[in-house]
């Protein structure tokens, strides 16, 4: 299978190239050299006049897992007026913020999206999360290992035996075919096993002694040594709290250097307001972001309308069912983490909604390099990923921005820095933070760029002047070489891959952990790796 | 030659004890360890003899047995598939793709089991945790129109009522346990307190319960039978305790009220929290039958009584669940995977189910597949093929192959049976 899409302007951050004409020549998958191609057995793609990039890559997203189907199951109301009909050999789906997963993938074909990585996975429950996996076509995937509450770990640490904790991570990360080590609230989900949650990175974690701080330096400090391809994900503490800005440049403070990705920032960086309505932090932040450039960061930004929040952090999760009233779900997962769910909506005329949405949008046009930021809406949390374009058109477009400020609460407006940030991002800016800079830090050296041996997965995109609805309708997107969706429609059903690592670690660990397992789980050793039983397919990436 | 196979994990019930070690000679099953009475019978019981599909009762080749299914479905207005509970997940994301494809209704024996729970789930949600958690932190537990000591034979040592863990290592000392039912059960008589509710009261009680946990005071002494007094002291315990579990059963699901019923506990749970840790889980009954909710509702949105007729999925449960189907002779054809409606289900639908074509695939005998147009005789997950299913606290599980007959499994067959209505 050879292709050629020609004449188009192209934007390839990675390479250097923004906005020149060129053509992108592909053969079995890969990006090629022109030479490699023989021209008359290739199908070719006049692409003049268009914008030509590489699929788009998602660092944060919620598409698949124990929390994703139990928000699944929680909204049919969510599903009703959002549904798909079969059409040849494409799957039947449903759901408008949480969709099956054969719509999920269809839906990120529809906006040039080629790679999303999900999340969390408690490991217990990983093989779920490796099922759904399997049934997201269209997409390359991975998948994050919660282990910011793992008792184990907070075991490793009170004993001080660091080498241990790090075999353990990387034992786990191989049995579970994750891709990455995720923390989630640290030690704030256990305590919440004991109706409690913690407030400062130096408070003790129950039954454990050890700090939120220890546990972040601990496993920041493991992803470096085992050099896995992408930094510790960090969700931290306080999570929509007036306290979050100040915990989370203190946490940035602790990483001592190490690697870190910060997730949906825009949920941790608040301060004390007036009358219980949260003010933005973002600059604080952004300015503690930017003088740390081992961090890199995505936003989380609120789209007005609806959302589903999941996360692992229970008592954040307990808490805005308190403040909303609405429905919820807590699954407390043993020896190893927890979740919640609550179904909100975002509405510019409530205050603090209003101030999320400002809060987001600052950190995205204070933060300075392109190359750390990235754009995600921690599907669905603050909003579904189909509203991507939308959050492009924001950034490039500060008439457009200034009328959505403009129809926030006034309390929201008064004060906040927003109206003075003129940035504007260009067609490159928006090629890095949505498809190179969140490949490069993932580590996934195929993807994000179109320079030859990188993978096929081409989005292009026909300019206007809305770039909203620029970035909502591809006119056309090949994944891995082949067209998946022509005119923002899918029109292909593949199968992706699904990243994992399998860093080295001294296999002695393995017979501690058999013994272990006899009192701290409800299911065998032999059990709970994914490679027992019908294991997932994943290809490994190497550490290093 | 014997094999001894270790860490099996038994398909039976929602409990999927996956700590069993199973003895074979060639295909012969010959000794099972630490399973209960009726996860044994699975092992011990299974017929492993190969056999060939039947069309009306006469054995054919697979081709043709494949063929005649395609027939059937390919002339059938309005199809239904049901079952998939005792079935693993492979197959029921196949059972979901086939239904895709030729506009079926698709529903599991949820709709006749903890369906209601899920609606229950969708109203107001569901504070629910892992069975580890149970284990190692419930101090209080409240077993409510549900009798594992029948039911679920190792729910007690394993996770819930002598269970020892981390914070309860005195197992049952560490615990106050209650019952709730409407007639004392063998569950009901290793409680420390048993409160007997009037057959079809469960809602009041569970609502006064909810009344007393915010302070009010009720205007009557007793409340479906049970005095108001005995709900003050549980309510007192389940406000101070720990960790509290409540596992319900079909107690509250088929009872009158029975979607009511359980958002009543789901909210009562979840109002605890504001005094103390509380979670819920329901008793998942089949094998997999969590898993089939959770199939269902990744490939569909929906958990159960789902039709694609429509092209696209829609959700109603009472229209779609195949009881209703059935009885309003509303499916002209069925599939029926790895359960026996024939013997379940009322009379009304299990006569339409007389009248239809069915296909049945099923690794023993049961009354629907004994007048099956096509029978299929398969595999059976966790015995003689491998796969996957999740436990009703929602881990999932790997279903070993123990012993090794040649037989075909649900997924294969349903494959085959996709590619030849394609």
């Amino acid at each position: 299978m050879m292709l050629g899409i020609l004449g188009g302007r192209i934007y390839d951050p990675q390479n250097g190239k923004d906005g020149e004409v060129g053509d992108i020549w592909v053969k079995d998958g890969r990006i090629v050299a022109a030479d490699e191609v023989d021209r008359e057995r290739a199908e070719v793609v006049d692409a003049a006049g268009l914008v030509v990039m590489p699929g788009g890559v998602d660092i944060h997203a919620h598409i698949a897992g124990g929390e994703v189907n139990s928000g699944r199951k929680l909204r049919p109301e969510d599903h009703r007026g959002h549904e798909r009909a079969r059409s040849g050999n494409l799957r039947a789906g449903a759901g408008g913020t949480v969709p099956s997963t054969h719509l999920t993938g269809y839906l990120y074909s529809e906006l040039g999206y080629t790679t999303v990585m999900q999340a969390s996975a408690a490991p217990l429950v990983v093989r779920h999360t490796h099922e759904e996996l399997e049934d997201v076509p269209n997409l390359d995937k991975g998948a994050f290992i919660v282990m910011g509450n793992n008792h184990f770990v907070m075991q490793c640490i009170a004993d001080k035996q660091p080498q241990k904790a790090r075999d353990y991570v990387a034992w786990l990360l191989g049995a579970s075919r994750g891709y990455a080590i995720k923390i989630v609230n640290p030690g704030g989900v256990e305590n919440w096993k004991w109706g409690k949650n913690v407030a400062e990175l130096d408070d003790e974690v129950i039954g454990y002694g050890v700090t939120p701080r220890q546990i972040v330096q601990t496993l920041a400090a493991i992803a470096d040594e085992l050099g896995l391809p992408h930094s510790v994900h960090i969700h931290g503490i306080n999570l929509g709290r007036h306290t979050s800005a100040r915990t989370t440049v203190e946490m940035i403070a602790a990483l001592d250097g190490h690697r870190a990705h910060l997730c949906h920032l825009q949920f941790l960086s608040y301060g004390a307001g007036r009358g219980h309505v949260h003010k933005s932090e973002a600059a604080a932040v952004a300015a503690a972001v930017n003088a740390n450039p081992g961090v890199t960061v995505d936003i989380g930004q609120v789209i007005f309308g609806n959302a589903t929040t999941m996360t692992c952090d229970g008592p954040l999760q307990y808490g805005l069912h308190r403040t909303t009233g609405h429905k919820w779900i807590n699954d407390d997962v043993e020896g190893e983490s927890g979740g919640g769910i609550v179904p909100v909506t975002y509405k510019p005329g409530n205050p603090i909604n209003g101030t999320m949405w400002l809060t987001g949008m600052e950190l995205f046009l204070l933060i300075d390099d392109p190359w750390r930021v990235f754009l995600s809406t921690d599907h669905p949390n603050a909003g579904p990923f189909t509203s991507y374009p939308q959050v492009i058109r924001l950034l490039v477009d500060r008439d457009y921005r200034r009328e959505m400020f403009e129809s926030l609460h006034p309390r929201a407006r008064k004060g906040a820095l927003l109206p003075e940030l003129d940035r504007e991002y260009s067609l490159g800016e928006i090629a890095v933070i949505t498809r190179a800079g969140p490949a490069r830090a993932l580590g996934l050296e195929h993807k994000g760029h179109l320079g030859v041996g990188a993978d096929g997965d081409i989005a292009v995109y026909e300019e206007c002047a809305d770039k909203e609805a620029m970035f909502a309708r591809p006119r056309y997107v090949y994944k891995g070489g082949e067209l998946v969706a022509r005119d923002g429609v899918v029109v292909a059903d593949v199968t992706g891959r699904t990243f994992s690592v399998a860093p080295e670690y001294d296999t002695g660990i393995e017979a501690e952990l058999r013994a272990y397992f006899k009192k701290a789980y409800t299911v065998s050793f032999d059990n709970y790796s994914v490679l027992a039983g019908h294991g997932p397919a994943t290809e490994i990436v190497a550490c290093g | 030659m014997t094999t001894v196979v270790e860490h099996v994990a038994c398909p039976f019930c929602g409990c999927l004890c996956d700590d069993l070690t199973v003895e074979a000679e060639g295909t012969e099953i010959r000794k099972v360890r630490l399973a209960c009475s009726s996860g044994r019978g699975i092992f011990m019981d299974y017929d492993p003899r190969p056999r060939r599909p039947l069309v009306d009762g006469r054995e054919v080749e697979w081709d043709e047995a494949v063929a005649e299914a395609a027939k059937i479905l390919s002339a059938a207005d309005s199809p239904l598939i049901y079952g998939l509970s005792s079935s693993a997940s492979e197959a029921q994301r196949k059972a979901v793709a086939l239904a895709d494809r030729i506009g079926a209704v698709i529903d599991s024996t949820s709709s006749v089991c903890h369906g209601p729970a899920g609606l229950a789930m969708q109203a107001v949600g569901e504070p629910t945790c892992t069975l580890g958690e149970v284990r190692d932190r419930a101090d209080l537990l409240v077993f409510w129109g549900c009798n594992p000591d029948a039911s679920h034979l190792r729910h007690f040592p394993r996770f819930s009522l002598t269970a020892k863990g981390a914070l309860t290592p005195n197992g049952r000392a560490d615990r106050t346990v209650y019952v709730v039912d409407v007639r004392p059960t063998g569950s009901s008589k290793k409680a420390d307190h048993f409160l007997q509710v009037d057959v079809g009261s469960d809602f009041e009680v569970l609502t006064t319960l909810r009344l007393l946990v915010r302070g009010l005071e009720p205007s009557v002494d007793t409340v479906g039978g049970v005095p108001v007094t005995q709900l003050k002291e549980l309510v007192e315990r389940m406000k101070s305790c720990r960790y509290g579990v409540a596992f319900m059963g079909m107690g509250l699901t088929m009872a009158s009220a029975r979607q009511l019923n359980v958002a009543e506990l789901f909210t009562l749970v979840a109002e605890l929290n504001e005094f103390a840790k509380f979670s819920v889980i329901p008793m998942r009954g089949h094998g997999n039958v969590t898993g089939a909710d959770q199939v269902l509702t990744w490939t569909s949105g929906y958990p159960f009584a789902v039709s694609f007729a429509r092209g696209y999925p829609q959700f109603s449960p009472g229209e779609f669940s195949a009881v209703d189907m059935l009885a309003r002779r509303a499916a002209d054809a069925a599939v029926i995977l790895a359960s026996d409606p024939g013997a379940h289900f009322p009379a009304a639908a299990a006569a339409q189910l007389e009248r239809i074509p069915t296909i049945v695939l099923d690794h023993g005998p049961s009354v629907v597949a004994s007048h099956a147009r096509v029978l299929f005789p398969t595999a059976a997950y966790g015995v003689d093929a491998a796969g996957t299913a999740y436990r009703m606290d929602n881990v999932p599980i790997p279903l070993k192959r123990v012993i090794s007959t040649g037989r075909v499994s649900d997924e294969e067959i349903l494959d085959r049976i996709i590619e030849a209505v394609a």
